[in-house]
Formats: C-alpha cells, sequence, structure tokens
C-alpha cells in the first residue's frame, strides 16, 4: 500500500486547483471535484480498511524526510494501524457525505469554488493529523486544520462578526497549540524523538509512573487537546464558530476537527498512562466540561448554538472516557458522536437552508409534517445523542459510564456527574426536537430538501442507529482493559435516565404539563436562564482577564514608548545646539582671535606639563 | 574573481540605469531587470561544487598592504544563501516599483541596484575594514531611496535610519580598529583580515566591549528590541521597493554580521553575554507582536511584526546549538520572503487606494480576490503555519532554545499566540468586512502574481523541504558550535539571565 | 659659506615679531586686504624661522619647505583675491565685521 500518500492527495491536489481557479471554474465543476476527491480519497479509504481488517497490519509509508538537523529527523511519514482507519475512514466517509449535502446547500453562494476548496483543503489536513507518523507532521495537520475551520468561520466574509468569530476560534486554539508545541519541544529535549511510535517505546523505558517529566509533557499536550476539543477553560471558540455554514458545523465542529484532541491523547495514550495526575485531570475536565455545557445547551435558543454545546458536552464523554482509561470507548463515542451529530447539523441546516436563515427555535415549530425527512432524521439523530437505547449513543456513552464507575475512588462520583450529564442531554435534545417539529408553525419552509440533501441525512440516519454495533478494529492498539462486572443496577440507571431526560423534556415543552414558562420568569428562573445564555458568562471573564488588557497595553504602547528615550537624547543635543550657537557670530576677528587664545592656552598647558 | 565582478555587475548596472533614463523613461526598470537577473545568473553559474578550504570562494588582492587592508572576498553557505536571497527579493523590488515610481526612474534604479551591490558586498567580504565600507555602501544609497522617493514624512524617517545606522555603525568601526591593533600586538602584525583575527585570545574584558561595538551595530540593523524605533519610520515611509530591500534584506546583514563575525571573533565574550541577547530576543518577540496589534498603519504593523520576528533570529544564535542556528538561519531566509511579500502587498494597496490607513479598507477580498488570497498566505505564513518556511525557523529555534532555556522558550512561544493576533486582525480589517461599494480597485496583475506565486512557491518549499537550505548552512554552523568548549554551554550562563528578564519586562 | 652667518637668536626674534604683528593685524583689522596681507606676513615669518634653521643645520628641508610656503602663500592669494571679490560684490564694502551671514 505505497499509494497511501493518495488519501490525502486527492483532496489537496482538488483544494489546489480549485484555489488556483480564482473562482472562475463553474460550479457544477467546483462541486464535481469538491465532493468526489474527497469521494475517491472515501474510497481509497475503504480499500485499506478492507486490506486492514484482513490482515491486522500495521502499515508504515515514509514519504521523504522532512528535514535533518543534527538528530532531529522528522518525516513526512504515515503510520497506519486500526486507530488511524478508523479515523480516515470517519473522516472520508461522514466528509463525503458532508461534501454531497453542501452541493445543494450552497448551490447559490457566489463563491462556492472557494469553499470547496477550503473544505478539501480541511479533509486534507485532517487526514494528515489522524495519519501522521510524528508529532511533528501531527502538529501540521493540526494547525492546517485550525487554519481550515478559520477560514470557514469567516467564510462570510462581509459581516464582521464571522470573522470576529472566526479569529476567535483561530486564536483561542492557538493557545492550546502553543502548549503543545511547548510539549513537543520537551518530549524532543527529553525523549530526543518525535516518531510517536519510538517516543512512546522510549517514554515507557525512560520514565517511572508517575515522574514530573512525563506529567509536565502530558499536561501541556493535553492544553493542545483541550483548545482544539473545546474543552473547559478553552471552549468558548466552539459555540461562536456557528457562525459559518452548517454543513462547515457538522464537519469541522462536530465530526471531525473537534475530535482531534480526543484523537492526540489516546495516540500518545502510553504517556498519559504514566502521568496518572494528569490522567486524571482529563477525567475531571471532561466530567466539568460536558456538565457545563449540557446546562449551557438547556438555556439557548440558536439552534446551532445548542448543538455547539452539545458537542462541547459530547467530547466531555470522551475526554471523560479517556480519563478513566477507557480509550477504546472514548474512540467508540467519537465515532458514533461524528454520526448523530453530524447528522443533526446537518439537518439543522436543512432547516435552516428551508425556513430561509432562521436560527431561532422559537421561530420554527410545527415542521413534523412540513419536513418529514428532517424531522425522522433530528428524532432519530437527537434519541442517539440522548443516548436512547439501541441507538449507536446508548452503546458507546453506556461503555464510558460502565468503565468511569469501576475506577476504584472517583469512580461513583465520575459516573454520577456523567449521568447528570446523560439525564440533562436527554432534556436539551428533546427540548430541541419538540419545540422546532411540534406545536405551531410560524414559517412555512420555503422549499423541500432535493436528494443530495436528503440522501445524506438517510444514510446518517442508519449510521447513527446502526453505528452501535460497529465493532473498530481497536483491539491491537489500546491495552486490553479486563472485563466488566456486570453490576445490574448500574447498568439499569444507566438506561434509564436518558429516559428520564427525554419524559422531562415532554412534560416541559410539549405535554405542559408543568409550565416551563413560570419556571423561567421566576427571578431566580430567569437570572440563571441567561446566565445559561450567556455559557456561564466565562466569555466576559475572559475579555476582562485577557482581552482587555491586552488590547489596553497594546494601545498604551502604540506610539512607540520606546522613542522616548531616543527623543530624549535628541532633546538633549538640540538644547546643547541652542547654546552653542551663540559662539557662532559669523565674525572672522572674532574667530581668529578666540583661535589664537586657544593656541595660547594649549601651548601653555603643553609647556607646563613639559616642566 | 566572480564574487568581484557580481558586485561590479550591480555597480556598473546602476550606473546604465541611470544614465538610460536620458534615453527613455522605461528603460531603467528593464536596464535594473536585466542587471539582476545577469548577476544572478552569473552567480550561479560560477558556483564551485568544491570547498575551498573553509570556503566556498575565496579570493583576496593587495589593496593598502601597510595597514594589512586588502580587497579579500569569501563565500560560504550561509552568504550564498544570503546572496541568493537578495538578489531574488532584488528582483521582487523591481517588480514592486515598476509603475509606482515615476520621479527619477533612473536615479531610483541606480540607488536600487547600489543598495543590493553593498549588501552582496557585506555577504561577501572577509576583510574587515572592507566589510565597514560595503556596510556603508549600502547605507547611502537606501537613505537616498527612503528621503527621495519616500512618503509623507520621508526626511525624518530617512535621517532617523541614517543616525541609528551611522552611530551603531561608528562603534563597530572603532571595535574594528581596537580589534585589529589588538590582533597586531598578539600577531605581531596589522592585519584586517577574518581569519588573521580570529581565535585571537583577548584580554576578557577588552574582548567584551570590542564584541559589544560589533553587537550593537548588528542588533541596531537586525533590528532587536530596544534599538528597533527606527524600523518602523523607516519601513513605512520607504517606497515599496526600499521597504522590500529593507525587510527582506538589509535586516539580515545584521544577522549574518552577528553570525559571521560577532560570535566567531568573540566566543567567550558571546557566551557571557548570551542570556542577556536571548533576553532581548524574547522581549523583541512580545513587544513586537503588541506593537503589531496596536497599529492602524499596514506597513507600520508588519514593521513591527519583522521586529517581533527578528527576535527569534536572535534567540537562535545565541542559544548556540545545531537545532536553533539552524532556525536562526531559515528564520533569515522564511522571513526575508514573507516579509517582503507582505511590503509588497502593502505597496500594491498604497498604490491603488492611496491609504494605508486599514481603518480606510476593508472588504477587499471582494473587489480584490488575488490579493486578499495573497495576503492571507503570507499572514499565516508568518504566524508561522506549519508546511510554510517560517515554521520551521521557528519551531527550530524553539527546539534548539528549549534545551538550553526552556523558561525563555515558554515566553518566547508566547509570540506564535500574539502573532496569529495581529496578523488576524490585519487580515480583518483590510479585506474582510464590508466592502466600500463607492471605491474600484484593480487586482493583482499578471506581473504582481508572478512576483508573488514565486514567494508562495519558495515558502513552500522551505516549509517542507528545507533541507537543500539546511546543508548549504550546516558546515558554517557546526564551525561555530566548535568555538564553543564543550560541557561550557548557554545553559551554564542561564543564573543571570532571569534576572534581566525579570529586569527587562 | 658654511650655516649661518648671524646669530640665530637674532633671526627667530625677526621672525617672532614678524608672526605678532602678522597676527596682530588678523585680530585688529577690519579690511579683508589687509587680513589677507596679516596673513602673508604670518606665513613669511614662519618661511623665515625655515630657512634660518635650515641654514643653521646645514640642510636643504627648511629651503624645501620654504618654496613649499611660497606656493601656498600663492594659491592662497589667488583663492583670498577670489573671495575678496565676491565679498565686494555681495556686501558692497570690504569690512569683515558687516560680513558675517555666517552666524548661527
Amino acid at each position: 500500500m505505497a499509494s497511501i500518500w493518495l488519501i490525502p492527495f486527492f483532496p489537496l491536489a482538488s483544494a489546489v486547483l480549485l484555489l488556483l481557479s480564482t473562482g472562475r471554474m463553474p460550479r457544477q465543476f467546483a462541486a464535481l471535484l469538491g465532493a468526489g476527491s474527497v469521494g475517491l480519497a472515501a474510497v481509497c479509504v475503504a480499500l485499506l480498511a478492507r486490506a486492514f481488517l484482513a490482515d491486522q497490519e500495521v502499515r508504515e509509508v515514509t514519504l521523504w524526510t522532512w528535514m535533518t538537523v543534527g538528530n532531529f529527523t522528522p518525516r513526512i511519514a504515515f503510520y497506519i494501524d486500526g486507530l488511524t482507519v478508523v479515523m480516515m475512514s470517519v473522516i472520508t466517509g461522514v466528509g463525503f457525505l458532508i461534501h454531497l449535502y453542501s452541493i445543494e446547500f450552497m448551490w447559490e453562494d457566489e463563491s462556492i469554488c472557494r469553499y470547496f476548496a477550503y473544505m478539501n483543503l480541511f479533509v486534507a489536513a485532517m487526514l494528515l493529523l489522524v495519519m501522521a507518523d510524528n508529532l511533528l507532521l501531527l502538529y501540521l495537520g493540526w494547525e492546517g486544520v485550525g487554519l481550515c475551520s478559520y477560514l470557514l468561520v469567516g467564510f462570510w466574509y462581509r459581516d464582521p462578526n464571522n470573522g470576529k468569530a472566526a479569529r476567535k476560534a483561530f486564536v483561542v486554539t492557538r493557545i492550546g497549540d502553543t502548549a503543545m508545541a511547548l510539549g513537543l519541544m520537551l518530549l524532543f529535549t527529553e525523549l530526543g524523538t518525535l516518531d510517536i511510535q519510538p517516543l512512546l517505546a522510549a517514554a515507557n523505558s525512560q520514565w517511572q509512573t508517575g515522574d514530573t517529566l512525563p506529567i509536565l509533557a502530558t499536561a501541556l499536550l493535553l492544553g493542545g487537546a483541550v483548545g482544539k476539543s473545546a474543552q473547559l477553560p478553552l471552549h468558548t471558540w466552539l459555540p461562536d464558530a456557528m457562525a459559518g455554514p452548517t454543513p462547515v458545523s457538522a464537519l469541522i465542529h462536530a465530526a471531525t476537527m473537534v475530535t482531534a484532541g480526543v484523537y492526540l491523547i489516546a495516540r500518545t495514550f502510553g504517556l498519559f498512562l504514566l502521568a496518572p495526575p494528569t490522567q486524571e485531570a482529563v477525567a475531571w475536565i471532561g466530567l466539568l466540561t460536558l456538565l457545563l455545557a449540557a446546562f449551557a445547551a438547556l438555556a439557548q435558543h440558536d439552534i446551532k448554538r445548542i448543538l455547539a454545546y452539545s458537542t462541547i458536552s459530547q467530547i466531555g464523554y470522551m475526554f471523560l472516557a479517556l480519563g478513566v482509561s477507557a480509550f477504546a470507548s472514548g474512540i467508540f463515542h467519537l465515532v458514533t458522536h461524528a454520526f448523530f451529530k453530524a447528522l443533526l447539523f446537518l439537518a439543522a441546516g436543512t432547516v435552516i437552508h428551508c425556513l430561509h436563515h432562521e436560527h431561532n427555535i422559537f421561530r420554527m415549530g410545527g415542521l413534523r409534517t412540513r419536513l418529514p425527512v428532517v424531522f425522522w432524521s433530528f428524532l432519530i439523530g437527537s434519541a442517539a445523542l440522548a443516548a436512547l437505547p439501541f441507538t449507536s449513543g446508548f452503546y458507546s456513552k453506556d461503555a464510558i459510564l460502565l468503565s468511569a464507575w469501576e475506577v476504584p475512588g472517583i469512580g461513583p462520583w465520575l459516573w454520577a456527574g456523567g449521568l447528570l450529564g446523560a439525564l440533562l442531554t436527554g432534556i436539551y435534545s428533546f427540548r430541541l426536537v419538540f419545540i422546532v417539529f411540534f406545536g405551531e408553525a410560524h414559517h412555512e419552509p420555503e422549499r423541500q430538501p432535493g436528494w443530495k440533501m436528503a440522501l445524506p441525512l438517510v444514510l446518517l440516519c442508519a449510521l447513527a442507529l446502526a453505528g452501535g454495533l460497529l465493532v473498530l478494529p481497536l483491539a491491537g492498539v489500546f491495552p486490553h482493559t479486563g472485563h466488566h462486572q456486570p453490576n445490574h443496577l448500574v447498568e439499569y440507571i444507566s438506561i434509564g435516565t436518558p429516559l428520564l431526560g427525554l419524559l422531562i423534556a415532554y412534560l416541559l415543552f410539549l405535554g405542559r404539563q408543568v409550565s416551563i414558562d413560570t419556571l423561567v420568569e421566576s427571578p431566580g428562573g430567569s437570572a440563571l436562564r441567561d446566565f445559561w445564555l450567556g455559557g456561564w458568562r466565562i466569555d466576559p471573564l475572559y475579555d476582562a482577564l485577557w482581552v482587555r488588557p491586552y488590547t489596553a497595553l497594546a494601545h498604551w504602547w502604540r506610539k512607540e514608548p520606546l522613542d522616548g528615550v531616543y527623543n530624549g537624547v535628541v532633546t538633549v543635543v538640540q538644547w546643547a545646539h541652542h547654546k552653542l550657537i551663540a559662539t557662532q557670530t559669523g565674525e572672522l576677528r572674532w574667530y581668529a582671535t578666540t583661535m589664537v587664545f586657544g593656541l595660547v592656552l594649549l601651548v601653555a598647558i603643553m609647556l607646563r606639563n613639559a616642566a | 574573481m566572480s564574487m568581484a565582478l557580481l558586485i561590479l555587475i550591480l555597480l556598473v548596472g546602476g550606473l546604465l540605469a541611470w544614465r538610460s533614463e536620458k534615453a527613455q523613461a522605461n528603460l531603467p526598470r528593464w536596464v535594473a531587470l536585466a542587471t539582476v537577473v545577469i548577476s544572478l545568473a552569473f552567480l550561479l553559474a560560477t558556483l564551485p561544487q568544491e570547498h575551498t578550504g573553509n570556503w566556498l570562494q575565496h579570493m583576496k588582492l593587495d589593496w593598502m598592504p601597510r595597514f594589512g587592508i586588502a580587497f579579500e572576498l569569501a563565500m560560504d553557505g550561509v552568504s550564498l544563501l544570503l546572496l541568493v536571497l537578495t538578489l531574488l527579493l532584488g528582483l521582487v523590488a523591481i517588480a514592486s516599483s515598476w509603475s509606482e515610481i515615476d520621479f527619477k526612474p533612473g536615479l531610483f534604479h541606480a540607488n536600487l541596484l547600489w543598495t543590493l551591490a553593498g549588501v552582496c558586498g557585506v555577504f561577501l567580504a572577509v576583510d574587515l575594514f572592507l566589510f565597514f565600507l560595503f556596510w556603508e555602501v549600502m547605507l547611502i544609497p537606501m537613505y537616498l531611496l527612503i528621503a527621495i522617493w519616500g512618503h509623507e514624512n520621508k526626511t525624518y524617517a530617512a535621517m532617523k535610519f541614517f543616525i541609528f545606522t551611522q552611530a551603531s555603525g561608528l562603534l563597530m568601526l572603532l571595535a574594528i580598529v581596537v580589534l585589529a591593533w589588538q590582533g597586531m600586538a598578539i600577531n605581531g602584525q596589522l592585519s584586517f583580515s577574518y581569519s588573521d583575527l580570529l581565535g585571537l585570545e583577548l584580554d576578557p574584558r577588552l574582548g567584551w566591549w570590542t564584541m559589544l561595538g560589533f553587537f550593537l551595530a548588528f542588533t541596531v540593523k537586525l533590528p532587536a528590541f530596544p534599538f528597533h524605533t527606527w524600523l518602523p519610520d523607516a519601513h513605512t515611509q520607504a517606497p515599496t521597493a526600499g521597504s522590500v530591500l529593507l525587510a527582506g534584506i538589509l535586516l539580515k546583514t545584521g544577522a549574518y554580521g552577528l553570525l559571521r563575525f560577532c560570535i566567531p571573533l568573540f566566543p567567550q565574550a558571546s557566551m557571557e553575554f548570551a542570556p542577556v541577547a536571548m533576553a532581548l530576543g524574547v522581549a523583541g518577540v512580545l513587544y513586537g507582536a503588541v506593537l503589531a496589534f496596536a497599529q492602524s498603519d499596514f506597513k507600520r504593523l508588519v514593521a513591527y511584526s519583522s521586529v517581533s520576528h527578528m527576535g527569534f533570529v536572535l534567540l537562535g544564535l545565541y542559544a548556540w546549538n545545531q537545532l536553533a542556528l539552524q532556525g536562526a538561519v531559515m528564520q533569515m531566509v522564511a522571513h526575508g520572503v514573507s516579509t517582503a511579500a507582505l511590503f509588497m502587498l502593502a505597496g500594491a494597496l498604497q498604490h491603488r487606494l492611496h491609504t494605508r490607513d486599514m481603518g480606510r479598507m476593508g472588504g477587499l477580498w471582494h473587489q480584490a480576490p488575488r490579493m486578499g488570497a495573497c495576503a492571507m498566505f503570507f499572514a499565516v505564513a508568518s504566524l508561522g503555519l506549519p508546511g510554510l518556511g517560517n515554521f520551521v525557523a521557528e519551531i527550530l529555534v524553539l527546539l534548539g532554545l528549549f534545551a538550553v532555556q526552556p523558561a525563555f522558550t515558554a515566553v518566547a512561544a508566547l509570540g506564535l499566540i500574539t502573532a496569529a493576533v495581529y496578523s488576524l486582525r490585519m487580515l480583518q480589517q483590510a479585506f474582510q468586512g464590508v466592502p466600500d461599494k463607492q471605491r474600484s480597485m484593480p487586482d493583482f496583475d499578471a506581473r504582481e502574481m508572478l512576483a508573488m506565486g514565486a514567494m508562495m512557491a519558495a515558502l513552500l518549499w522551505l516549509g517542507l523541504y528545507p533541507q537543500p537550505v539546511l546543508d548549504l548552512a550546516r558546515p558554517v554552523l557546526e564551525g561555530l558550535q566548535t568555538l564553543v568548549p564543550p560541557g561550557d554551554t548557554v545553559a551554564a550562563q542561564a543564573g543571570g539571565a532571569a534576572i534581566v528578564l525579570g529586569a527587562g519586562l | 659659506m658654511g650655516g649661518l652667518q648671524i646669530p640665530m637668536e637674532h633671526v627667530l626674534t625677526l621672525a617672532g615679531l614678524l608672526f605678532s604683528c602678522g597676527l596682530l593685524g588678523l585680530m585688529l583689522r577690519r579690511n579683508i586686504i589687509f587680513m589677507l596681507m596679516s596673513l602673508e606676513v604670518m606665513l613669511n615669518a614662519a618661511a623665515l624661522a625655515f630657512v634660518a634653521a635650515g641654514a643653521k643645520w646645514g640642510q636643504a628641508d627648511g629651503q624645501i619647505i620654504f618654496l613649499l610656503i611660497l606656493s601656498v602663500a600663492a594659491a592662497e592669494v589667488a583663492v583670498g583675491l577670489g573671495l575678496v571679490l565676491q565679498i565686494q560684490r555681495r556686501f558692497k564694502t570690504l569690512d569683515m565685521d558687516q560680513a558675517r551671514r555666517l552666524r548661527g
């Protein structure tokens, strides 16, 4: 399989072609190239996956040595194991469906060429990220997807708010990336390599579990993961990133890029196992994030922001899984989440598309009969998101919760937190369904989705339902974590909680047995609602902590304070000039006389010294 | 001899360009273009494959034998790299001013070529006196470029540039004379030749002060914090070609001077001084980035970003291990290309819109998508996106620095974040947002796209396969590392550095 | 011939007196022509000292310097007279206290 390089090459080449055409390519051709290249990559990945499943052999391909400086020899090389194959399948498979969907969604946009160019570039970068055999190449993909996210969030650049959201996304993730870069430097300095497998081996032989260095290194890597995967405390960019076109949110901000942090930790799990404190921090970060985001999702009224907070929350589950060493479950949840969250975003996009860019869920309603395909997609997606039994989300989330339960000591706490999150997930996901698709209609949809939009929805529905039956080829990647002790009570509670959430949502939003309005309009309720609506007021906090001091400092220094020093020198020189200028009378005789006297003085001094 | 001929071609080409104005107003451009192309071809054609001793090429003619001054030129990998960069950016400079200069185009191009000649001389001279001569030769035509063809505040900017460079150059001249005099005291004969002055056993105090003379001259040129204040003014006021040359190559002469003279001539003093130099580098990285963020003038923003990027060069040079040194050289090349491109872009914008104020731009992407794409490319290059040359440079510098000074590295890495902040702000202000319906402007034409495309290709090449550049520079940098007695690394000197940094901030 | 016939001191005294005269003239006269003449007197005083010294030591150097001073004086006169003409033309006077455009 030397032709593995073709997989990222197809979308990359297509992106280059589309960019070089500078928008003059006919849109049919742009769409064909954009979706086709990803489709081609998906076919290649499918072939690769089949071959891999047949022989379970790790494939390594080196294209060229990136640079050689002393013992620093990162290569442009790929490392394909089960984890990589899973990730590649998700990226190209879900990616292709989203590209197909995009053709219809973006058809009327004048910049469709640019759109597909960025999307293809993203797919290429994401593939490089997961295929990379060393951390530096991974970092290339990591930054590449960040750039594409920036470009796509700010795709409709005429609205300054979109630009602001895009910059926020880039800069906030860049903070994490910088920590990660420092982590790479630490790893290289200490272990002498950045190639992932030798690195893990070296770490295992040089470091003891619980040493300071692995803790520091993993903490720095975690910084990168937290930034990219929108976890606390760097999660603030993701809700704003919804400013981009909806398929972008589906691909980048739900299915693939935001899970890169999960991938990174799973890929370097050997390091994290050496650093139990960091790993515990991963679990707590995941738990806190999943709860925080779930509460925030309850109060949102922008359909995409609800989904964004739910994404943050679901990635919190994945972090929780990684934190309790249930790496395979974390990746499993990553995969099922990619299915149902992409489905939800695409369905939401269809709603937005058909209602002429309406985002507010309270101005939707009654769409159940008007957009049946979308309704069923949304229902299935929400069921999977809420982890109702026998959907894909159920299997993956259940596995995470059970693994959390079994952790000695903190396990039950993590489990209980995760359970509360599951309850909240049930409430907010069905709140969304009930408000958007039931009740009175406020708008008639302008149009119905065509086949290019419907087909991806249907396929993703199937995956969201049946994805739980997939067996991921991760056995060779992660250490075997023993069989679960079947604790039936725990299992029943885990199964029942989402149903309880569904019931609460029904009572509150559809059956109206309990009036949600009185709850919200009570003084405490409205304050809480505003607090959650503002995402726990973390944005204003960061604004006051970082953004405003920085801009104030920059503004204060704007006129170059150091010039004051040099201007001071200039002032002194000018002052001396004005004083000395008095001696310049212009009278020749005065000059001659002063010269004579100066000469006499000089001779006198010399004579005195000689004497 | 070919090295002397190279400089001669440029000097004579300048003369021809000047005179050709009389024949036809457009002729100087073509003469200048032809001159640079010929000299580039000449340089590559006469490139030797084999090293002669330490050098790729070496020549020596007597000049003032009485004072031990010779016309001595030599080329090694680093000088070759920088020469190629110089001539390529010379082409870019000519292309960028093709339709901009109407006033005395002959003299303009003459000054352009003479600046190039001076820079080539600086990169080649290994006689210290000759080096100083070329140092001045490159200064004067540059001064004229700013003073005659600059923008609204040109006299001030040109004077500031001249005084800073000249005053620091004076310190260097003093240091050169002191060094030569010391050389006479030790070797018994007066010589300004690099090879004769290398490895002198100087009195530590004297060595330290002499080193400081060189260091100041080079860091003013680099420019390093806190000697950078001439740069924003000079860059902003210079004509486009002037900014391109200034940012692309003149700044590199400072870095080259540190690499070629300051460190090898005074290894011990430099070693002791390294923490201070690195602290200045870190301060420059952050200070430049913060100020770049605050600017509303497009060119001023890019100018401050240069201060920030050259801080990495200073860091790389004084971290003094293979990774960091390679990173510093790489940064010289990559920054030369990316900043030259940004200045060319700024010049093109000013030419079209008659303003550099980003507050009066906005939405340009709509009117000029090609310019927007170029701006995007070079902005992300300058914020250090992997896959482009600047990333390779910065990561190598930081990797090397981490081994000696983890704390400095952590602070300097903040520069990666701040770079993103100012680069994206620039894109937002100029190219995104609501386009002004009243405004119409032409997009980049074929000539400009050709220059831009070449620079994009160069950065991609540097970012994805930098090995040729690294290989060229390696022998030189390995020579530098042998100057340090084993075990006596910069880390050993780290104690004072934290204090200096603390005081600096 | 054989060296200097008159005592060295006399010659040097004369040279010193001449030089002082010239210097005083330079400082006190306001007319530029007189200032130039005073300069000539000073130059010749110096030249006299050189000649005397050359004779005393029997060396040709003194006379060589004398020739040099002669030519310098001639050149100075040429330049000086040019200046005189220009000053007369611009300021309509030869009083150097009037011509002080160079004051700062």
